[in-house]
């Protein structure tokens, strides 16, 4: 599962950005920095992300999509 | 935006007409300017005189005026003599028609030397001329006959059966029809102009009497007709020499159809008044056939359009054949803003940047321009004119101010007062009133002008898009958009967003061997993202086999936008090649 949802995730980040390519940034670092994500591109990222996944993904828990990685987990923790 | 400046050597701004442009503009005056034209005597001034006759009075009758090349490739050519007495015959038969001073001859006709004759021949009679783009529907023809009160026309009997036939009842005024293409003793251009003499005392037409009636569209509402008076030769013939660089004996080529106000101005009467030699191809664009004339005609200055110019660009080095263009001095464009990439392209192909210019109907005149003595920014408009004073404004809501801070973005507007500006919309007093605000001109395009004084464009006012707080310009996205080797050509339009306001949405079409795909959408996508950054770049990019155009080559964002928006599509006159 772990791998998949690094595939949805990288997937979904590549529609939003796709110049930016997962293997160049810093994964720890802050992710909307990472791949020049204003807030609109994510609020729409987040969004097919859910729909995707077929999660909620409330704004509440937005502080936990900080990085790649955190996000990675949380995704993998919810799916 | 970002792009190299393209630098002139000191010999390409020794030999321009206008070595040192700060110096230019400081000693300039429009009474100057004057002088460079002959006037008739007691004050009158007539376009026709300064264009043809004086040629001849100067001694210059010999010199070839015309070179016409048919469709089929005839050539057939025209001195500054025989211009001379064809644009007599042409008054004296309008006089024998009983036609008087101020009464309108509108032209529908495809670029025929007739074309030429008559709308010289006019001015020498004292009408008002003016030219329809033959493309035109019968709609947009009557409703212009209408505003203008047509009461003569000239054209040809397969446009007339197909587009005038049927609405002539309508037009009460038009009381004489010419045919370019008949024999008829009565209406044949022809017999006409056979039966009539080759002296003619040119109409004493003052400064100030119309000369000119160019149609323009509204964004809502009829077109507007824009008058324009003898006294706009003195900003033709000055514009001509100084932003086109046009020089005695240059062979000249502007693309543009008279139909249209550059082919008008530019395209007729500055090139005469400055007594370069007009080439005149009758055929439609074609990449090979226009290297040809190029190479063929040894052309010196080339006036063209950001449309053509891209299209040269798509048909690749293989147009271009063996071609060589060693007479090719000066290339100017005009009709959109020009992207920098095909000011790059041409720098590249033909070893000289094309100079990117701008003016309206309204101006009458090029009124920013690049000059040949001047480093070209690409993608800038150039710098004003001399004797002309330009301005970024803004609306505070109790007046205008003028931003002076580099970059900023606000309405391209014009000191009023120089012999072209327009002196109004026919029957439109309102309409013409409001161009005007606290003594500018406002040109209704939005443009910045950076730290050196170059001006660039940004969009039409009502194109500008906000999103999210940022102002943002189509043309820049589209530009951006453009430097993509898929993309040959893209329009941007702002879409409601409910959290943004509005958003991005680009409309793009693909080069030929292009298909449009996920993958390839997504590349644009990063393509324009980092170009722009995500708060400017598309947020949304369609694919279009074919993007909405004028004639002049625009591409009708506004027709986009109603669709998209589900909004009525409004005068649509100009539309000529549509969305697919």
């Amino acid at each position: 599962m772990t791998a998949d949802c690094e595939v949805i995730l990288t997937e979904e980040l590549r529609r939003i950005a796709p110049e930016i390519a997962v293997e160049s940034i810093d994964r720890t670092a802050d992710l909307r920095e990472e791949f020049d994500i204003d807030s609109i591109d994510f609020l729409n990222f987040v969004a097919a992300l859910g729909q995707r996944l077929g999660l909620e993904m409330p704004e509440a828990d937005y502080p936990e999509f900080h990085s790649f990685d955190a996000l990675s987990a949380y995704l993998q923790k919810r799916v | 935006m970002k792009q190299e400046r393209i630098t002139k050597s000191p010999g390409m701004r020794r030999s321009a007409n206008m070595p040192d442009y700060e110096k230019a503009c400081t000693g300039f005056s429009w009474q100057s300017a004057r002088g460079l034209i002959d006037g008739l005597p007691g004050g009158s001034l007539n376009i026709a005189h300064e264009a043809v006759d004086r040629h001849v009075a100067g001694g210059h009758g010999g010199q070839l005026a015309l070179r016409w090349i048919s469709k089929r490739g005839e050539v057939r050519d025209y001195t500054y003599q025989e211009l001379h007495q064809l644009t007599n015959r042409f008054a004296n038969v309008l006089h024998s028609q009983g036609f008087k001073r101020g009464d309108r001859v509108y032209s529908l006709l495809g670029r025929r030397p007739e074309l030429f004759i008559a709308a010289l021949g006019s001015l020498k009679a004292g009408c008002v001329f003016c030219p329809l783009f033959s493309a035109f529907g019968p709609e947009p023809i009557k409703s212009r006959m209408e505003i203008g009160g047509a009461n003569g026309l000239l054209t040809s009997e397969r446009l007339y059966r197909r587009k005038v036939d049927g609405i002539r009842d309508g037009l009460p005024d038009l009381l004489t029809v010419f045919f370019v293409d008949c024999s008829d003793e009565d209406t044949g251009f022809d017999a006409l102009m056979d039966r009539a003499s080759d002296s003619f005392e040119i109409e004493p037409t003052s400064p100030e009497d119309p000369a000119l009636l160019h149609f323009t569209s509204g964004t809502t509402g009829k077109p507007k007709g824009v008058v324009q008076v003898h006294e706009a030769v003195v900003a033709h013939h000055i514009t001509g020499r100084l932003a086109l660089d046009l020089k005695p004996g240059d062979i000249f080529w502007c693309t543009a159809d008279p139909g249209w106000v550059t082919g008008m101005s530019y395209g007729i009467l500055a090139p005469l008044t400055n007594r370069a030699t007009l080439i005149v191809d009758e055929a439609e664009f074609d990449a090979a056939r226009w290297y040809g004339i190029l190479d063929e005609q040894a052309v010196n200055v080339w006036y063209t359009a950001p449309t053509a110019i891209r299209m040269l660009m798509k048909a690749g080095a293989e147009a271009i054949g063996n071609h060589k263009f060693p007479a090719l001095r000066f290339m100017a464009s005009v009709g959109e803003p020009l992207n920098a990439q095909a000011v790059v392209w041409s720098n590249r192909v033909f070893g000289r940047p094309f100079h990117d210019n701008w003016w309206q109907s309204e101006t009458g005149g090029i009124m920013i321009a690049n000059f040949a003595s001047m480093d070209v920014k690409p993608g800038s408009m150039g710098k004003p004119l001399p004797g002309i004073e330009a301005g970024i404004v803004e609306d505070t809501g109790s007046g205008l101010r003028e931003l002076s801070e580099p970059q900023a973005i606000g309405e391209l507007a014009l000191r009023p007062g120089w012999p072209s500006m327009m002196r109004g919309y026919l029957n439109e007093d309102a309409r013409y009133r409001a161009c005007f605000r606290d003594g500018w001109y406002l040109s209704g395009d939005l443009a910045m002008r950076d730290s050196d004084g170059y001006y660039w464009f940004v969009g039409r006012s009502d194109d500008l898009i906000k999103s999210a707080g940022h102002l943002i310009g189509p043309f820049e996205v589209e530009s951006a958009l453009m430097e993509h080797a898929a993309v040959a050509e893209a329009a941007v339009i702002g879409i409601p967003d409910e959290t943004t306001g509005e958003r991005v949405k680009a409309f793009v079409a693909l080069t030929p061997g292009q298909t449009p795909s996920e993958d390839l959408l997504l590349d644009l996508k990063g393509h324009a993202r980092s170009r722009l950054g995500p708060a400017v770049a598309p947020k949304e990019i369609v694919f279009r086999a074919n993007l909405p155009k004028t004639r002049s080559g625009k591409i009708m964002r506004r027709l986009l936008k109603a669709r998209e928006l589900g909004l009525p599509e409004g005068d649509i006159s100009t539309l000529e090649s549509d969305e697919q």
